[in-house]
C-alpha cells in the first residue's frame, strides 16, 4: 500500500472541508473494500481522512413512519436492529446474504453502498479497464466475463455493483442523505448508482467533494411477502452471480404493490418500471411471474462467459416472486432454495 | 485523479520520498495498554505481529477472504488484515493470546482440542476468535446456522465438521 497523509474528521462539515482542500483523498470508515484496494493498488490515496468516528450511527424513526439509518452503522447492527428485522426484513436478509461476519462488522451502511466493483480487470492493474484508468480500455469485453453484466452495460463497461445490501435499498425506494460544501441533498437509491456509459469511472451521482451522511427507509417496508434470493458459486460468503429482491402488496390473491430488483447483473440495482406494473392489478400466477420476467430481462444481453445469466436470471426471478408470495422468504442460513 | 491511481510500480520510490510520518496510538491488547509510534499504512495484523510481537494471529490471504487475521474488537470478530491499527485508539482488542485466564483454556480452545477441530492449526487461532464471537453474540443455534456464521474462516484441511462439533460443545459448556 502507498504511503498517505491520516487525519482524523472532526465533524461532517471539517470531513467536507478537508476532502474539498485535497481532491485525491479518500473518506475511510470500516475501509474493508478501501484497504483492499489499496493492498492491490488500485487505490492510491495521498490521504485518508478517518470518519469513523463521526456521530452517523443514530438509527432513528422518521416523522412519517420511515426509518434513518447513520452512515456508520455497521452492516451487521443494522441487519439485527429490531425494527429493521420486524419492518425491513428484505433489507435485513439482503445485508446477511452478503460478505462474512467480520466483514459485517466492520463495514458501514454508507461504505457498503460506495464499494467498487469486483471485475477481475478493476483488481488486476497490469490490465486495461476504463473504470480503474479511463480511456485504456475493458479488458472483460473479450476476457473472462463470467460475473459481469448483462443488462445496461456499455463498450466502455460491463462491470457489476457487488452490494446485496444497495439491491435492498433499491427496491424499498430508499434515499441517500449527501453532505456536501453547498449543503445537505437527498438522492433517490435509483439514481444513486449510475450505468457506465462513457464515463465508468463514476460508480455513483455522489459528488466527489459530498459525504453519505445517513439512509432514509420510507415507512412501507413489504413486512409480509419478499424474499432476497441470491445465488453464487458456493452457498456463502461469495458475490451473487445473480440476485433477486421482491417485495410484494398482496390483497385477496391479487398484487397491489410490486417491487422487483436484480444484483449481480448490472452496473446498478437493477429495476424496470415496466415490469413492476407487468405484476401490479394481476393474480398470483405463473404467467404472471413469467411476464414480469421477460420484461425485465428484454434487453439483456450475454457477452460469452456471462450468457447464463440470463436464464440464470429468468429462473431466479420465477422462483423468488413465488417465494414472495407465498411468504416463504429465502433462508439466508438454511440455503436450501424453497 | 489519474496520479493517484498510477501503477504500482511507484511504491518504491513514493517510501524513498516521503516522510515518515508516524502517528501516536494507544492499543488496548488483551487488556494491556502499548503506546505506539505507527506509520499510518500499518495494518492492525502487521502491528500486532510485527511491533508487538503477537504472532498467534495469522496473516492467510492479506485481503479479508480467509479468515486467519480474526479478532475481536469490542467482542466482535473482524479482519485485522483489512483495518489500520492507527484507527483503534483504545478500543478493546482480543487476540486468541488473551483468551486462556490464570492457566486454563477458553472453553472454545478446550472444545477445538477435543473435538481435533484442526490438522494444519494455521487458520485454527482466526476460527476460535470467530467461534467465541459467535457464542457472545448469541443468535447462531443450530448447525447451519454456525456454520453460516463462520463462513468468512477458511480452513483448507477441512477440518469444518470437527469444527463445528467444537463450537457446539462449546455453547452448551458456556
Amino acid at each position: 500500500m502507498n504511503n498517505f497523509q491520516y487525519s482524523r474528521a472532526q465533524d461532517v462539515a471539517d470531513a467536507v472541508r478537508q476532502s474539498a482542500a485535497d481532491s485525491s483523498a479518500r473518506f475511510i470508515a470500516g475501509g474493508t473494500n478501501l484497504v483492499d484496494l489499496m493492498k492491490y493498488d488500485v487505490e492510491r490515496p495521498a490521504r485518508l481522512i478517518d470518519i469513523s468516528h463521526l456521530p452517523l450511527r443514530a438509527v432513528e424513526e422518521t416523522p412519517d413512519g420511515g426509518l434513518r439509518i447513520g452512515a456508520l452503522v455497521p452492516n451487521s447492527d443494522l441487519a439485527w436492529h429490531p425494527r429493521v428485522k420486524d419492518r425491513y426484513p428484505l433489507l435485513s436478509s439482503a445485508i446477511l446474504a452478503g460478505a462474512s461476519t467480520q466483514l459485517r462488522n466492520m463495514a458501514s451502511t454508507g461504505g457498503n453502498l460506495l464499494q467498487r466493483t469486483r471485475c477481475l480487470y478493476f483488481y488486476d492493474v497490469a490490465t486495461s479497464c476504463n473504470k480503474r484508468k479511463p480511456g485504456t480500455g475493458c479488458s472483460a469485453i473479450g476476457g473472462i466475463n463470467r460475473i459481469n453484466a448483462i443488462l445496461g452495460t456499455s463498450d466502455a463497461c460491463i462491470a457489476t455493483h457487488p452490494s446485496d445490501m444497495s439491491v435492498a435499498l433499491t427496491a424499498l425506494d430508499a434515499t441517500v442523505h449527501a453532505t456536501g460544501p453547498h449543503g445537505a441533498r437527498t438522492i433517490p437509491m435509483t439514481d444513486f448508482h449510475r450505468l457506465p456509459g462513457d464515463m465508468p469511472e463514476r460508480d455513483t451521482n455522489l459528488g466527489a467533494d459530498e459525504i453519505v451522511t445517513a439512509v432514509e427507509l420510507p415507512a412501507h417496508g413489504f413486512r409480509s411477502n419478499y424474499t432476497y434470493l441470491k445465488i453464487r458459486d458456493r452457498l456463502s460468503y461469495a458475490f451473487a452471480l445473480v440476485s433477486v429482491a421482491v417485495a410484494l402488496e398482496i390483497d385477496d390473491g391479487t398484487i397491489r404493490q410490486a417491487r422487483l430488483a436484480l444484483g449481480g447483473v448490472a452496473h446498478k440495482p437493477w429495476r424496470d418500471p415496466e415490469a413492476e406494473a407487468a405484476l401490479i392489478g394481476q393474480p398470483i400466477a405463473q404467467d404472471t411471474f413469467a411476464r414480469a420476467a421477460h420484461i425485465i430481462l428484454r434487453d439483456a444481453k450475454g457477452y460469452g462467459h456471462n450468457d447464463f445469466k440470463i436464464d440464470l436470471a429468468r429462473r431466479s426471478i420465477m422462483r423468488a416472486l413465488n417465494q414472495a408470495a407465498q411468504g416463504t422468504p429465502q433462508s439466508q442460513s438454511d440455503k436450501r432454495i424453497a | 485523479m489519474a496520479d493517484s491511481r498510477a501503477p504500482a510500480a511507484s511504491a518504491a520510490t513514493d517510501r524513498a520520498t516521503s516522510p515518515m510520518q508516524k502517528v501516536s496510538v494507544a492499543l488496548l491488547i488483551n487488556g494491556a495498554r502499548t503506546q505506539l509510534q505507527i506509520a499510518p499504512w500499518t495494518t492492525l495484523l502487521d502491528a500486532l505481529r510485527d511491533r508487538l510481537h503477537l504472532t498467534g494471529t495469522k496473516k492467510g490471504c492479506d485481503h479479508g477472504q480467509c479468515g486467519a487475521c480474526t479478532v475481536l474488537l469490542n467482542g466482535r470478530p473482524i479482519n485485522a488484515c483489512l483495518t489500520l491499527a492507527v484507527m483503534h485508539d483504545g478500543v478493546e482488542i482480543t487476540t486468541v493470546e488473551g483468551l486462556a485466564h490464570d492457566g486454563s483454556l477458553h472453553p472454545v480452545q478446550q472444545a477445538f482440542i477435543d473435538h481435533d477441530a484442526f490438522q494444519c492449526g494455521y487458520c485454527t487461532s482466526g476460527q476460535i476468535c470467530s467461534a467465541v464471537g459467535l457464542i457472545r453474540e448469541g443468535r447462531a443455534r443450530t448447525r447451519d446456522e454456525i456454520r453460516e456464521t463462520m463462513s468468512g474462516n477458511i480452513c483448507r484441511c477441512g477440518a469444518y465438521p470437527n469444527i463445528v462439533a467444537a463450537i457446539e460443545e462449546a455453547m452448551k459448556a458456556t
